[in-house]
């Protein structure tokens, strides 16, 4: 195998479209060590050193493999406010929906908790 | 209307059962979705920043009251109410969920529709020109040629892995409404001088993207009869000695460009003259049995002026100024063609919602003898209305907030969808939209200003169309900012240009005042009823660059 691709800058979390509906997703902490997938970007779980980036790597070649989810990649961010927020504009709006349509995806809080409907 | 016939029919529903065990397949990890992927993207099935997206074919743009409705459910049973007409006059879906996608091509195949081939390495939906069969200046109705071309084209063994894709449009008219220059094919129906005998004149070569070219003239005169064999030659030339090593140079137009249009006409010739022309070529009366669902309606005898018309429009100066903008001479006199506005102010251009789709399809069932079209400047059109019904529709429209009157003019600006769905995208398109439209809100400055057609892309791919914008604006990155870079002088009719850059890019809040600097120029310096493209032909690029480089800058 190729020497993988050089990584983001740290800190980063990784995001992902969920297989079924499409959203993006990141990986949480989820219970001792584990991680799993939210659709609340404020709940990221922030890599800041290697250690932590190359474990969510392995998860997004697990989760990908287990064909929960597709475009599986870490995003490197900016804490504001305790919240990981995307350096990238491209990514930011991954994390908020339409910036056209603020009725709309995250930002009009779409799949996250405590929404009525999940 | 064109109607499926049993064939038709059961390739779609095939088509459908297909996709479902695929999706079947992906959610069970039978297939990857390495594998999945390009299947998908034959079916029209991307995935975008936010969700999947799907593409929905409209055939030459041509809908009717039954499908439209069928839109407005699937909108608003597996989407979030709301479509986006595109520039390829097809449909987009932005939230559809994979799982749901074979019930959503289900209800498709129930109204005669179908996502096939709008995505992926194939002959894409052809578009026509969106005024055909009721344009004053055509010659003949581009539809029974782009329907035959929808059928020879769908599921076509040989041309399913072309190097990249390939996108046909024919027009029948004078005046080019389909962008036939920026097409790989562009089909063009004119008569021969000498025999009267309408035939083809057929350009290869024409594509936006990031190299954009205008097509090339390969036949003045084909016989229309040959038209299939001719499109066989082309695509097989195409087919072998396209590139494939290099996406970037896959397209058609690259390799015109590289031979030469000389060089590729003489192949084409030569693969033309070695092909068995009547067993690939049309069947003539398959020919005549798909023109005839295109024959002219049953319009009434109507007086070429309406009395009720002409007292509502005396009556109502708005109304009288959206019948003067919105409203096209049609064929047959006391009728008129309705274009109908999909950019009112604030919204995002060629979105509509289900409740909107609904009030269309209801207008054109009751008004336009049941059929409607989509333009590719992401309008729709009611192409069969009688003048004296036109103040029942704009009333209907006002209600539903479609009766902007602004067709052809600075705020009818084409979008794609950009940087707020599309994964592919460097920039914003949409709030770029907005804001111009924002800016030159006033009825009145339209209506001095004139004719003018803002182009927007949101990467060089563009899918808005840019390259042949009056004004064309491409959405980049640029040091981890969007940034917008001006072209002027495009131009996407019968004198197809590519429009040139003005100067460095700028910041999105500095595009309104550059627009605004370009058409101060402009009113300055045009003779009497001279519109914006012909005074930029004229004055050349010289006076707006000046002006260009004095707006201001946020940042150096």
């Amino acid at each position: 195998m190729a020497a993988a691709a050089k990584r983001v800058p740290l800190p980063a979390i990784l995001l992902a479209n969920d297989l079924l509906d499409g959203d993006v997703v990141f990986a949480a902490a989820a219970g001792p060590g584990g991680l799993a997938w939210t659709r609340d970007p404020a709940r990221a779980l922030v890599a800041s050193d290697d250690a932590a980036a190359e474990r969510l790597e392995a998860f997004a070649a697990a989760e990908l493999r287990g064909n929960t989810v597709v475009d599986a990649y870490l995003v490197d961010i900016a804490l504001e406010g305790g919240r990981p927020v995307p350096r990238h504009f491209r990514e930011r709006f991954k994390t908020l929906g339409p910036s056209n349509r603020p009725d709309l995806g995250k930002q009009a809080g779409e799949g996250i908790a405590p929404a009525p409907k999940g | 209307m064109y109607r499926y016939d049993e064939f038709d029919e059961r390739f779609v529903r095939e088509r459908v059962a297909q996709f479902a065990d695929q999706v079947a397949r992906r959610l069970d990890g039978s297939l990857s979705e390495d594998e999945f992927k390009p299947l998908r993207l034959k079916n029209g099935v991307y995935l975008q920043l936010h969700a999947y997206m799907l593409r929905i074919a409209v055939p030459y743009g041509t809908l009717n009251a039954r499908q439209l409705r069928q839109l407005a459910l699937i909108g608003e049973r597996y989407d979030r109410g709301y479509g986006h007409f595109t520039t390829r006059t097809n449909l987009q879906f932005n939230w559809p969920k994979l799982r749901d996608i074979p019930a959503i091509l289900g209800l498709l195949a129930d109204v005669e529709m179908h996502c096939i081939q709008t995505s992926g390495n194939c002959i894409r939906n052809v578009t026509a020109d969106h005024f055909a069969g009721v344009a004053r200046d055509e010659i003949e109705d581009p539809r029974p040629t782009a329907e035959l071309i929808r059928q020879w084209s769908s599921g076509h063994p040989e041309f399913s892995y072309l190097p990249r894709k390939f996108k046909i449009a024919v027009t029948g008219a004078q005046e080019d409404r389909a962008v036939t220059r920026a097409h790989d094919i562009g089909l063009r129906l004119r008569r021969h001088p000498d025999t009267q005998e309408t035939c083809y004149e057929v350009s290869v070569g024409g594509g936006l993207g990031r190299t954009p070219m205008i097509g090339k003239v390969v036949r003045d005169y084909l016989p229309k009869k040959d038209l299939l064999a001719y499109l066989e030659a082309i695509l097989r030339v195409y087919n072998l000695e396209g590139r494939r090593d290099n996406k970037y140079k896959a397209r058609v137009k690259i390799l015109v460009h590289e031979i030469g249009a000389e060089e590729f006409a003489r192949r084409v010739e030569a693969e033309f003259a070695r092909l068995d022309g009547p067993s690939i070529n049309a069947d003539p009366e398959e020919v005549a049995r798909i023109a005839a669902y295109f024959a002219p309606p049953a319009y009434e005898t109507l007086p070429a002026v309406s009395n009720t018309l002409e007292a509502a429009r005396a009556a109502n100066p708005a109304f009288a100024r959206w019948v003067e903008v919105n409203t096209t001479a049609h064929k047959v006199p006391g009728y008129t063609a309705v274009t109908i506005s999909l950019k009112p102010a604030g919204q995002a251009p060629g979105d509509a919602t289900s409740a909107q789709m609904r009030t269309v399809a209801d207008l054109a069932e009751r008004y336009s003898l049941d059929e409607l079209r989509v333009t590719h400047a992401q309008n729709l059109v009611l192409p069969h209305v009688r003048l004296r019904d036109l103040p029942a529709i704009w009333r209907t429209l006002g209600e539903a907030g479609l009766a902007e009157a602004n067709i052809g003019l600075v705020t009818d600006i084409i979008s794609c969808p950009g940087l707020d769905y599309c994964a592919l995208a460097t920039a914003r398109s949409i709030p770029i939209a907005q804001a111009i439209q924002q800016r030159f809100a006033d009825a009145q400055r339209q209506r001095e200003i004139g004719p003018l057609g803002i182009k927007i892309s949101g990467c060089i791919n563009a899918c808005g169309h840019h390259h042949v914008g009056h004004i064309g604006i491409l959405g980049l990155e640029k040091r981890g900012i969007e940034s917008y870079q001006i072209t002027l002088g495009g131009d996407a009719g019968e004198n197809a240009a590519i429009g040139e850059i003005l100067g460095p890019g700028l910041a999105a809040e500095e595009v309104p005042a550059a627009i605004e600097r370009i058409v101060a120029v402009y009113l300055a310096e045009r003779l009497e009823a001279e519109s914006f493209i012909d005074a930029v032909r004229r004055l050349g690029l010289a006076p707006f660059k000046a002006a260009f480089q004095e707006v201001p800058r946020a940042a150096a």
